[in-house]
């Protein structure tokens, strides 16, 4: 691993891992070599539970056109429902 | 030529005294061999640094490989334990150095270990062979294109990594640098001022730094492969530990 780069942040969130539908409580987010996607660097989004006794692991990784991609997108769905929808709350 | 091997998962020490999973593979049809220690990089204990790993008890060394999650994770997928410890910040620099103290331990006392040990580390694992080198009485240090040896990683970075070129005094072994010459982690700059410091405190080291590569070109499975570098690489490799430890 090279770049060293990570985002982190607490989230209120849930994933489908291999043992099913899961809380999940962090993220990180960085642009360094992939696990799998054929390239050698790229956008890699983990999503985990840490706290919760059981590590729980979702990943996807992604070249940076797609990464803006879905970054826009996901800004596009929140700002075109109305406000009291997103109810939005401060991860813990 | 190469050795018949076993290799098996085992429990060493590390650490703190702390039981942590390695990976381990011994030549078996040698009288007596010298040892490396292998680091794996930051996506963690993973398929193929096993297969390094592997690749040296073939060669006619001992070699051990700690899994630096086992504390965090044991037991999960390499990937899940490289994103939690990834997220929590890497793994500090004084354990890292622990463990490969453990490691060295562990080898040293196998049945016909010559007392001599290296370390071999890629991409993170590089700047952890060097630290491991100059904190530690290793006969060989490999570092194969370790980031921030040189160079401060900005403080926005949650992960822990701090330059290293300051302790090279401490450096007893030869030193053995593999780099790409179109990485940027390190950048070729960063390793002419690493091969000055090391020629300025006296230390004897082979710096290599191959065209067509960038980093991780040793990586057989990942684009980032590049064959040529790493066959010299390996070369290079080999050729090193018969002077350093046998």
């Amino acid at each position: 691993m090279c770049t060293y780069q990570t985002e982190t942040l607490r989230m209120n969130a849930s994933a489908k891992t291999p043992q099913g539908w899961t809380k999940m409580t962090d993220a990180s987010v960085y642009f360094d070599h992939p696990v799998h996607f054929m390239a050698d660097h790229a956008l890699v989004i983990d999503v985990l539970n840490t706290h919760e006794g059981s590590l729980a692991h979702v990943a996807v990784e992604m070249d940076a056109a797609s990464a803006r991609a879905l970054a826009e997108a996901i800004l596009r769905a929140l700002e075109s429902v109305p406000p009291e929808l997103r109810a939005e709350v401060s991860p813990d | 030529m190469t050795h018949n091997l076993r290799a098996d998962t085992i429990t060493m020490r590390g650490h703190g005294d702390d039981e942590i999973e390695a990976y381990l593979a011994v030549p078996t049809d040698v009288p007596s061999h010298g040892s490396i220690v292998v680091i794996h990089h930051l996506p963690g204990y993973d398929e193929t640094t096993k297969e390094i790993t592997r690749r040296f008890g073939a060669h006619g060394y001992a070699a051990l490989m700690p899994n630096l999650y086992h504390r965090e994770a044991p037991g999960a997928e390499p990937d899940d334990a490289a994103a939690l410890v990834r997220s929590n910040g890497g793994v500090p620099d004084d354990r890292l150095v622990g463990d490969v103290a453990g490691a060295m331990k562990h080898l040293q006392a196998l049945p016909g270990s010559n007392g001599k040990v290296a370390s071999i580390g890629f991409c993170s694992g590089g700047r952890q062979s060097f630290l491991s080198g100059c904190r530690l009485a290793l006969d060989g240090v490999i570092d194969c294109y370790g980031a921030y040896v040189v160079g401060t990683a900005p403080e926005s970075f949650p992960i822990r990594v701090t330059p290293v070129i300051g302790e090279v005094a401490g450096i007893t072994g030869e030193v053995l640098g593999l780099f790409g010459a179109e990485d940027k982690f390190p950048t070729p700059e960063q390793n002419d001022e690493l091969a000055e410091a090391l020629r300025a405190a006296q230390k004897t080291f082979t710096f290599r730094t191959y065209e067509n590569a960038g980093h991780a070109f040793f990586s057989s499975n990942r684009p980032s492969y590049r064959v040529e570098a790493a066959n010299e690489g390996w070369q290079e490799i080999f050729t090193f530990l018969q002077r350093t430890v046998g």
